[in-house]
């Protein structure tokens, strides 16, 4: 078991080093400079001054050397300085921001999760019936819905018409931070990103759960003259869920997009935000650390489903 | 039923199925009784509705079927009760305490993520008959006399760590853990090899003696029958066509599709010297007739050897050739 998680997290760190490469060369190859945030419109630069600031930042340099130079700092635990910000510490500005997105996808997550199995168990166990057709309709709606749509659909009538939440940011200004004013706030973000993941596990779950209840074992259960509403919790749903523990974990990587779009519309103050201003001025160093601390979530969580499936299924032994 | 007290009472047992918007009749008037410690096996082809007449017993038919007519008594110390005509909720209470069941297949019909002890105690905790220390200790019990050694450890294992053996085993303790009056066994031998379908047909026959329990014994395999059955009764098309002493349908068949089952099993040898001999292996010819287009007379006389022009128009009643027997045939004392 510690083993595979060690092993699990070496893969990990291969796989990081491969996407910092990929986002490196790719981020050269778009078009724009990092220099141009730096000229005064009021005071033209000479082609002089502009090289001064190039060599002064690095940027003359062939990319691959660019690449050692980042890598080697990085390892040393330093993730360089924004070319933006007023050259603020990445780690800082990342640190700042890691924990409302890890609390805003988290939450969307966890809210899918239940949302989803729960009406994806009562649409399975009510196949063909009302409640069946009246959770599946909303839910194909909710997986054909782009997340930038659910967003600006749900800020409109959430907030803007019905008023029942703040329109954006974490926090009210000029209030002492509570939780109540904090979960105000997150509730519908997190709610709309959990709308077409919450689509998807139901529907996966509904497909499962009536597969499972055709099992000779469920039959089983049955001749045993255990109830109905137990056959269904403790001998079909816990075997319907497996291929829905790896759907979770496979569409993590997805969520993160997910999350920046929500991010954006509500103002979040979180990686998603930081990341898109960092992209629209060429901030190599925060694009840089915020894809890797990014893909760093993603391989953990994607660690962590694999050994919630083998708690799930006794018959995956991890070793 | 040779005197003993009656267990289980079929009479005019009819199940339907809605298949499209048509029904069809798996199940088609069938009388059977077993008595109290008797083992009676229902014999017959796939599709005969033996499985289905089991599953009718215990009211774990699927969605599309139904009970259209016809009784099921459970006799016990309160008198007898229709399992036919019982609530839902009525019906769980017996299953499992008072008639527990196996099925054929011991890989697919145990819960692939729940333990051997937890599922092997779950009939006495959802019956309230032990407390979860009295459950283990009867589970470990049971799981001793159905010969699963180390059988305290085995309760933490999972299906998938034990033998197809084993799991039939375990299966089988599973349905006698609330020692019920009556066993229903859907073919519980198919699935597995020969020689531990040897050793789980002598583990039902010294079980059904210590616990002195009655046992429907669903199965095509006729050796099986001969082993452990004191009735037997041949299925055919929803229709019993022939029943009595396992002894002597065996020897002196009634029915002509008993006789052609009945000589459809080769003996040792008989393959080869048939070949030598440029013969084949005796089979009953034609198929069983569809269930969506059953023929207004005796269902086998297509492929009857005997059949005559009343066969074709008229459906065979019960004829009770000698005590204890009982053939559904109008030709059943022609010559073979």
């Amino acid at each position: 078991m510690g083993l595979y998680i060690l092993r699990r997290i070496g893969m990990g760190c291969v796989m990081l080093v491969a996407l910092s490469m990929l986002v490196f060369a790719l981020l050269r190859l778009a078009p724009g400079d990092p220099v141009d945030a730096y000229i005064d419109p009021s005071a033209p630069m000479s082609p002089a001054e502009l090289a001064a600031t190039r060599a002064r930042l690095g940027l003359d340099q062939p990319i691959p050397v660019q690449y050692l130079a980042w890598m080697k700092q990085v390892l040393a635990g330093d993730l360089g300085y924004s070319l933006q910000r007023n050259h603020e510490p990445v780690a800082r500005l990342i640190a700042e921001r890691v924990g409302p997105t890890l609390l805003l996808m988290g939450s969307g997550l966890l809210v899918a999760i239940v949302i989803g199995v729960s009406a994806g168990i009562l649409a399975g166990v009510n196949r063909g019936r009302v409640i069946d057709v009246g959770l599946s309709l909303p839910a194909f709606v909710g997986i054909s819905s782009p997340a930038f749509l659910t967003a600006l659909v749900g800020l409109f009538v959430f907030s803007v018409n019905l008023g029942w939440a703040p329109s954006g940011g974490m926090r009210t200004p000029g209030l002492a931070p509570t939780t109540g004013d904090l979960l105000r706030h997150l509730a519908l973000p997190a709610l709309l990103l959990s709308i077409g993941h919450a689509a998807l596990i139901m529907r996966y779950m509904r497909a499962s759960l009536i597969e499972v209840l055709n099992q000779d074992y469920v039959r089983t259960a049955r001749s045993k003259g255990v109830r109905e509403r137990w056959v269904i919790v403790k001998h079909a749903v816990r075997n319907a869920l497996l291929p829905v523990v790896t759907l979770i974990g496979s569409t993590l990587g997805a969520a993160v997009g997910g999350a920046i779009f929500i991010e954006s519309v509500f103002n979040w103050p979180g990686m998603g935000l930081m990341l898109i201003n960092a992209v629209e001025n060429r901030d190599y160093p925060v694009i840089m650390a915020s894809t890797l601390v990014v893909g760093a979530c993603v391989l953990a969580a994607n660690i962590l489903t694999d050994l919630a499936y083998a708690v799930v299924d006794p018959r995956i032994k991890i070793a | 039923m040779s005197g003993r007290p009656p267990l289980l009472e079929i009479e005019g047992l009819r199940t339907v199925f809605t298949v499209r918007g048509t029904e069809i009749a798996p199940v088609n008037g069938i009388d059977l009784a077993i008595g109290a410690g008797e083992t009676v096996a229902l014999v017959g082809e796939s599709g005969s509705g033996k499985s289905v007449t089991a599953l009718s017993v215990l009211g774990l038919l699927p969605r599309v079927a139904r009970i259209a007519a016809g009784s099921v008594r459970l006799h016990g110390e309160g008198g007898a009760i229709d399992l036919a005509r019982l609530d839902p909720e009525a019906l769980r209470t017996i299953r499992g305490s008072r008639i527990g069941m196996v099925f054929q297949e011991p890989m697919t019909s145990l819960n692939p993520v729940l333990t051997i002890g937890d599922q092997i105690t779950e009939p006495l905790l959802v019956h309230g008959l032990a407390t979860r220390a009295e459950a283990r200790e009867r589970a470990i019990a049971m799981l001793d006399s159905v010969g699963i050694p180390d059988p305290a450890r085995r309760l933490a294992s999972y299906p998938h760590e034990l033998s197809g053996g084993m799991r039939q085993r375990a299966m089988i303790a599973m349905a006698l853990v609330c020692r019920p009056g009556l066993l229903i066994a859907d073919e519980p031998t198919t699935a597995l090899d020969v020689t531990v379908q040897a050793q789980i047909v002598e583990l039902m026959t010294g079980l059904q003696e210590s616990l002195r329990m009655g046992i429907l014994f669903v199965t095509h395999n006729l050796g099986v029958v001969a082993d452990m059955a004191h009735r037997v009764a041949i299925m055919y098309a929803g229709r019993i066509v022939e029943e009595g002493p396992v002894a002597e349908v065996f020897t002196a068949p009634r029915h002509p599709y008993t006789r052609g089952l009945l000589a459809s099993v080769p003996r040792p040898g008989e393959a080869l010297r048939l070949r030598r001999a440029g013969q084949k292996l005796a089979a009953i010819p034609g198929q069983v007739p569809s269930l969506m287009a059953l023929p207004t007379g005796c269902a086998f006389a297509g492929r009857c050897p005997l059949a005559v022009d009343r066969c074709r128009t008229e459906a065979p009643g019960p004829t009770v050739p000698s005590p204890a027997r009982s053939v559904r045939c109008h030709r059943w004392d022609a010559a073979a």
